[in-house]
């Protein structure tokens, strides 16, 4: 897989010098699982979207709606507005399709899937047995490790490969499984919520995976439920050269509540990858959803080579009054990033809050940030930006707020602080703030600084050896977002912290 | 024992030669204090002892019990037992005075082979110890020396130093910017830490600190080097006549 799996140790160089560097893997999820699929022939077309759909066994309505898509995608053209520069993409040299050759049967339950699937996710730790999963906490505040349940839907390159405590959930009413299902199970659902946030012809990477999308999650949660568990769905990308798109719909109905995680991996490639995934999420009067992801996409080597490139649509829409919603996103991975997470606040006092964290080093680029809408009265929304830049990376932060007219009283607050690391990086923020009435109240502040020599030596001076220090200097700055994350992610992204940054110093 | 031998050491950027041979013995369980001039060089031998960058070391030797320290990380000096307690204690935001203490005291553990301390024999140990250096509980919790004021740091300082359990601790101006009660109570948590073993070396430039650190030698550093070494009387001689008549014994 890597140039030192073939490494003889030379003369003079002990066996466990080339060991220790070997198990020095900075990008640990990088290994890619030997897997018999079945692809769709490369490229787009009318033909493949109509595969994608008869492959997922979909209505009419449904291969239609997909048919719209991409037809519209045809005439549009790829957005060049953000800060991020990647050769052109040929969207004709991408598989669309990729799916594991043992689930061309569907596999009743996860008992019947493929072991290699199964070890594949065993190894990136995530639990596809119903387990409790325990939170074994360290920190000063030492709480006994409490037992917790997730259910887990797991995707594999273009399907999902099971979803568990189905029935648990189903007890509560919740639904949850992939898009393809609820496409076939709760076609009403699906037919009134699709596209409702993010339009089909949203932008070009959303109009995309409105043509092509192969699978995703589906979660609703009806009126005054809350859900029992955490929700969390994870994504491999395994095949080369194959484009993942996937599509999650999520609708909290009235009073009801869920927090939902999202992971994601991908194994070390030369080539580029395409992501370009759409979540809307729909939340109803008094309901909240929290969005919690890790974005641990492979970032490319240090030389900047290979990585995902991740253009991904999400957007909440507080339909009803009183509505909340909570993204909460670290992003440490892919070679390009672009992405917006938005609220659109309609319902009167309803509110949208974004905690963000984007790494950015060796040759990464990251354009990300939030759309605050204001529609409705007394709504609210608070913007925290976390941008941290390293190596010879540039880290944009692209934020909206914007105060509708009749969005009377409405308040946001935004904070957005960069942190370079090295002298060969860039931070920038680009903030749009449209205010059209005058009871509205916007706040911004934002902070650049430099992670600098003297902090480092300090740490060092007590033991502390420099890539620990970074990592504990730099998760000092982000505290405000890693404390927003549901306990065990905040584990996770610490953890990743500390990874992303590896190399950065010295 | 600290052993310094003809140290000679210039400024990494520029060719100006700071320590022209320093040398400098402070045998175990001993407390050295060294006094001297602005720009004489106390600073930087505090430094460069720990490792910080900047400094290039063009002969000369120092080492902790016969490990030559100059050869180490600072990471790994401060493992060794080296601590310098700093002037001007850097803030880290985000990062709780509590968490940064644990990580440094594991880290030197582990990179000592030792086990590591759980959270709650650790949460025991800190509240003990800050408890008898009059540092209140919620100064554990905020950032670290964020918004603490001069006194507070030094005192975190000492606290520090009383988690780490250092064999060699340099105290450089620990006293600067300090009123009469904050000192005091500075030199009590030294002297707390005073056990037969540990030893001090106290940078100062001030004889009232050694009213409270009482030390067994006195060096006088100038350009670079000691130029006189004696008892406690002689940090009262330079309160009293200052360093005109020392400089002009070995010029």
């Amino acid at each position: 897989m890597t140039a030192l799996d073939t490494m003889k140790a030379k003369d003079g160089v002990d066996q466990e010098t080339v060991d220790a560097v070997q198990s020095v893997e900075k990008y640990k999820y990088g290994f890619s699982t030997d897997i018999e699929m079945d692809f769709a022939p490369k490229g787009v077309n009318e033909d493949i979207v109509r595969l994608i759909s008869s492959k997922n066994e979909e209505p009419e309505w449904m291969t239609e709606w997909r048919l719209q898509a991409f037809r519209r995608w045809q005439q549009m053209d790829e957005p060049d507005w953000a800060m991020v520069h990647y050769p052109e993409i040929d969207f004709q040299d991408i598989y669309y399709y990729a799916k594991p050759k043992s689930m061309l049967v569907k596999p009743k339950s996860l008992d019947e899937v493929d072991p290699k699937l199964l070890a594949t996710y065993e190894k990136l730790g995530i639990p596809l047995k119903e387990q409790m999963i325990l939170a074994g906490i360290e920190g000063a505040g030492d709480t006994p490790a409490e037992g917790r349940k997730v259910a887990v839907d797991a995707v594999f390159d273009s399907v999902s490969i099971g979803t568990t405590f189905k029935d648990e959930l189903a007890k509560a009413g919740v639904i949850f499984c992939s898009i393809s299902e609820a496409i076939r199970e709760h076609p009403e659902l699906v037919k009134k919520y699709l596209g409702s946030v993010v339009p089909q012809s949203d932008n070009y990477y959303a109009t995309l995976n409105s043509a092509v999308f192969s699978d995703g999650s589906f979660v609703y949660i009806p009126e005054g439920t809350k859900c029992p568990m955490e929700l969390s769905t994870y994504f491999r990308i395994n095949a080369e050269n194959t484009g993942q798109f996937e599509r999650t719909l999520i609708i909290a109905d009235k009073g009801s509540y869920v927090s939902y995680l999202e992971g994601c991996t991908a194994p070390k490639r030369d080539t580029n990858q395409l992501h370009a995934a759409v979540v809307e999420l729909v939340i109803m009067e008094d309901a909240e959803i929290k969005y919690s992801t890790v974005q641990n996409w492979f970032p490319g080597d240090e030389n900047g080579k290979g990585g995902i490139y991740n253009f991904v649509t999400k957007r909440a829409d507080c339909r009803g009054d009183r509505a909340k919603v909570m993204w909460t996103q670290v992003e440490t991975g892919s070679a390009v990033t672009w992405k917006y997470p938005s609220c659109i606040l309609r319902g009167d006092d309803s509110s949208g809050e974004f905690y963000s964290i984007a790494i950015a080093n060796n040759y990464q680029q990251a354009d990300t940030g939030t759309k605050m809408v204001h529609l409705g009265k007394n709504t609210k929304s608070r913007i925290v930006s976390k941008g941290i830049s390293a190596g010879r990376a540039q880290n944009t932060y692209r934020g909206l707020v914007s105060m509708h007219p009749k969005a009377k009283n409405s308040r946001n607050y935004t904070q957005c602080d960069s942190l370079l690391i090295g002298d060969k990086c860039g931070a920038h923020t680009v903030p749009y703030i449209e205010v059209r009435n005058n009871s509205s109240r916007v706040e911004h502040e934002a902070t650049t600084s430099k992670v600098d020599d003297e902090q480092l030596f300090y740490c060092r001076q007590r033991g502390i050896d420099e890539e620990a220090a970074l990592a504990l200097i730099v998760n000092g700055f982000a505290k405000e977002v890693l404390q927003s994350l549901p306990m065990e992610f905040a584990m996770e992204a610490q953890a990743l912290v500390a990874i992303s940054l590896e190399g950065s110093v010295g | 024992m600290l052993k310094i031998e003809n140290l000679q050491v210039k400024l990494e950027e520029e060719d100006k030669q700071i320590l022209k041979g320093l040398s400098l013995t402070v045998p175990s369980g001993e407390v050295h204090a060294i006094m001297g001039p602005n720009g004489s060089g106390k600073s930087t031998m505090s430094y460069v002892l720990s490792g910080k960058g900047g400094y290039e070391v063009t002969g000369g030797s120092a080492t902790l019990d016969g490990v030559d320290l100059l050869a180490m990380e600072p990471e790994e000096r401060a493992a060794a037992g080296l601590f310098l307690a700093f002037q001007y204690p850097v803030e880290i935001p985000g990062v709780g005075n509590m968490t940064f203490l644990r990580t440094a005291v594991n880290s030197q553990r582990k990179s000592r082979g030792e086990d590591e301390m759980s959270a709650a024999e650790f949460l025991k140990v800190i509240r003990a110890k800050a408890k008898s250096l009059k540092i209140d509980a919620e100064m554990l919790k905020r950032p670290v020396n964020v918004g603490f004021s001069g006194g507070e740091k030094k005192r975190n300082e000492i606290l520090q130093m009383a988690m780490l359990e250092p064999k060699m601790c340099v105290l450089d101006e620990t006293d600067s910017g300090l009123d009469v009660d904050a000192m005091k109570l500075v030199a009590e948590g030294v002297n707390a830490l005073r056990d037969g073993k540990r030893s001090f070396l106290v940078i100062t430039h001030y004889q009232r600190l050694l009213d409270h650190i009482k030390p067994d030698v006195v060096h006088i550093m100038a350009d670079g080097r000691i130029i006189k070494s004696g008892g406690p009387e002689l940090a009262l001689e330079v309160e009293n006549n200052g360093y005109a008549d020392l400089l002009a014994e070995v010029a």
